[in-house]
């Protein structure tokens, strides 16, 4: 699909309205919400929402959802697996005309890095290998935010967390979500960032189009696990784009596309310095961590810019 | 009349068969997995009409049948011993998910060490989870109950998921006879998927398994689960007379053999008790007054029926197929607590524990265990428990260890 083809072309051409109601108990400022609000908007009601455990399980509290469409809280580790028996079930009714094709729904699961790229893996692993059709959202608030915020998978090197409290902050690195999906060629990968709605849009709209297992990464600021202020969500949004930290890419027939290049990127430490998980970076004796990440970034997108060049 | 030599992991997939499932997701295990293998060549060659998953484990093959019960279609599955604890923590979700799905475990032995082979503790580490329990001795009760389980799972009072047991290897891989009902009488009997409340529909969206906040939601939907097994009592009682209409078999919340005139009582469940019926015929035809009672239904626990037949007995002595380390039998625990301060129960209910990781119990045991049980009548005294090993056993242990050279265990004085 090209962006010609796409129903989103200028901003105006984004849903008003919001279709995930307001009042929920999710922190003010949480990107992680923005991101799925947007992604729903695209996606509609006819869907159900399959989750793992999480800071999102806390959006339907007995007896009140925010959703227009379903919802079903499995546990940390089975969320595709749940989405697996929601499809297949929606599929036995439709081949034996229990429900009528425009009955049929978008088969959703929703969980954090933490469950997408540990716990969760073999499940989602299984989904991929059976071809589920099914859009999987991992919100990506860098660490197991419901517990508070201790490191995860998806914790980028050097951040501190509340069990990454040393000098350096956490030592591993995060894992490479995003190619554990495409070594296994799945339907459909992209990641959004909720600060850049119309890149967002669109992808939604590619997942929802194609048949098969499809993963969107959202990047979510957590001012509550990052140490920023609330209002500074969008900001920071905007930053990890900018800065080259948070690519925006998608994989489509065997090939990654970036769908936005930052021009003249910013340095890293403009992105690090608004927040308080990585304020240590700062401390002398910790340049070199800085620069380090500088680098990472840079031979990201030198590796990215030569591909471009070759087409490879 | 369709009768055939069947073991019970495949007269499991013919109750599967019979009661129209829709889907079965699935794990491989032994000894279950010639239940899904059945299932799977019958869905491939067209015999039955079903759609079926191989997941990545049975924590996902459980939470898939949930979300496919949640959907609005009858689920079937099967697991055994390790898939069942690994599956764990979705046991004990589905109950609160209210989803009337049927699982069979085929129980085995947990590891450490390693085995394959049967006992009970498997099964009864789901005891408190609310699932319903049905415990089957042999390979026509494993179709049977499947049949009746789908009416239990599903009634609108009781809306539980339900697990039917069988014993690995003495059921799982032994052939008996099977009586296979006809397929139509089978799918009147079961009646059609009723998918009660919790069904995701794109006009009527749902919420299933929610969240909540405090002490009193959460204890509100836990009474309930309480409330529907309690219910379920008395509706399987109705199922069971039904069942007997329909295909002329008894199978009552406990089944007692030569128990009316006894004046002792064994008490088991699943296979082994088959083994218990022999010697109370053996023992009737040297004088004892003896006989046995086997629950099928464990949970619910049938306490009144327990009451009623245990009334009036002298002794009692449950043989545990299991081990609750620190305690004892489980069965022994659920017994004495039911029939505590009840007037007319035995004096004297002996615990002894058996027939673990498979080991045979021997008829001269069951002889020995009537014997003692006699015994502590006399005497009038509760006598400890007994874990069935014999000297014999323990000398081939012993020289087991010699061969490998293997230390002795030290033992203090
Ligand atoms: C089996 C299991 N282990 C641990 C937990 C506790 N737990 C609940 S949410 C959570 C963190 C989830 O992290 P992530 O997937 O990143 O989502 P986030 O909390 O960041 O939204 C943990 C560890 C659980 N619910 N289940
Ligand atoms: S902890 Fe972070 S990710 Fe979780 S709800 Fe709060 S802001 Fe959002």
């Amino acid at each position: 699909m090209k962006i010609t083809d796409s129903a989103f072309k200028k901003p105006k051409d984004l849903p008003g309205l919001h279709i995930l109601s307001a009042g929920t108990s999710i922190c003010a400022g949480c990107g992680g919400l923005q991101a799925i609000h947007e992604i729903l908007d695209i996606l509609g009601p006819k869907t159900v929402t399959v989750n793992a455990a999480g800071c999102m399980s806390l959006l339907s509290v007995y007896p009140f959802t925010p959703f227009s469409g379903s919802w079903l809280y499995t546990a940390m580790a089975s969320a595709p697996a749940g989405a697996q028996g929601v499809r297949d079930a929606l599929d036995r009714l439709l081949a034996t005309k229990k429900i009528a094709a425009d009955e049929d729904m978008q088969v959703v699961v929703l969980s954090g890095d933490g469950s997408a790229t540990g716990i969760g893996l073999s499940a989602t692993s299984g989904a991929i290998d059976r071809r589920l059709d099914f859009i999987y959202i991992c919100y990506d608030n860098e660490g197991y935010g419901n517990t508070g915020q201790q490191s995860s998978g998806g914790t980028p090197h050097g951040a501190r967390t509340t069990t990454s409290r040393g000098e350096q902050g956490y030592c591993g690195h995060k894992k490479d979500l995003f190619s554990i999906w495409k070594a296994n060629h799945p339907a459909y990968l992209a990641t959004v960032s909720g600060a850049e709605p119309l890149d967002l849009a669109r992808k939604i709209e590619k997942a929802r189009a194609i048949k098969g297992p499809s993963l969107i990464i959202a990047f979510s600021p957590c001012p509550t696990g990052w140490h920023f202020p609330p209002q500074e969500s969008i900001e920071i949004g905007r930053l990890a784009v900018r800065t080259g930290v948070w690519p925006l890419k998608e994989y489509e027939d065997g090939k990654v596309v970036h769908t936005k290049i930052p021009a003249g990127r910013l340095p890293v430490t403009e992105y690090l310095q608004k927040q308080g998980r990585f304020a240590h970076l700062f401390h002398p004796g910790n340049a070199y961590l800085i620069k380090e990440m500088q680098a990472d970034v840079d031979a990201y997108w030198d590796c990215v810019e030569k591909s471009a060049a070759t087409g490879r | 009349m369709n009768k055939q030599m069947l073991t019970g992991n495949v007269a499991a997939a013919w109750g599967a068969r019979l009661a129209g499932i829709d889907y079965l997701p699935a794990f491989p295990i032994s000894p279950q997995t010639e239940i899904i293998e059945t299932v799977a060549e019958w869905i491939d060659t067209g015999a039955m009409d079903a759609s079926m998953t191989t997941m990545d484990s049975e924590h996902s093959m459980l939470t898939a049948a949930g979300g496919a019960a949640a959907t609005g279609v009858r689920v079937f599955t099967a697991t055994s011993s390790q898939g069942l604890l690994y599956g764990m923590e979705m046991i004990y979700a589905l109950v609160g998910w209210r989803v009337p799905l049927v699982l069979v475990n085929v129980s085995r032995g947990l590891a450490a060490p390693i085995t394959l082979e049967p006992d009970h503790n498997d099964v009864l580490a789901a005891r408190d989870s609310g699932f319903l329990q049905l415990h089957c001795s042999t390979c026509q009760e494993v179709l049977d109950s499947i049949l009746m389980a789908y009416r239990l799972a599903e009634d609108r009072r009781v809306r539980l998921p339900v697990l039917v047991n069988l014993d690995g290897f003495y059921l799982s891989y032994t052939r008996e006879p099977v009586i296979i009902p006809d397929l139509e009488e089978a799918r009147q009997f079961v009646g059609p998927y009723d998918p009660g409340t919790v069904r995701f529909a794109a006009q009527a969206p749902v919420s299933e398994a929610v969240a909540v906040l405090g002490g009193e939601s959460y204890s509100y939907f836990r009474y309930e689960v309480q409330m529907a097994q309690a219910q379920a009592l008395a509706v399987y009682g109705e199922i069971a007379a039904e069942f007997a209409a329909c295909f002329g078999r008894e199978q009552a919340r406990i089944d007692a053999y030569r128990a009316e005139d006894a004046e002792y009582l064994f008490l088991m469940i699943g296979s082994f008790a088959t083994k218990a019926m022999d010697a109370v015929d053996q023992l009737r035809e040297a004088g004892w007054k003896i006989g046995l009672l086997r629950p099928r239904l464990l949970r619910p626990f049938p306490e009144q029926d327990l009451r009623q037949l245990a009334a009036g007995k002298k002794g009692m002595a449950v043989i545990d197929q299991n081990l609750s380390f620190g305690r004892g039998g489980i069965l022994h625990t659920e017994v004495t607590s039911s029939l505590y301060g009840q007037s007319g129960a035995p004096s004297v209910i002996a615990s002894f524990v058996g027939g673990l990781g498979g080991r045979d119990i021997a008829a001269e045991e069951f002889y020995q265990i009537a014997q003692d049980l006699r015994q502590a009548c006399v005497r009038g005294i509760q006598p400890p428990m007994r874990l069935l090993y014999t000297a014999a056993e323990l000398t081939a242990m012993r020289n087991l260890q010699a061969i490998a050279n293997v230390p002795a265990p030290e033992r203090k004085p």
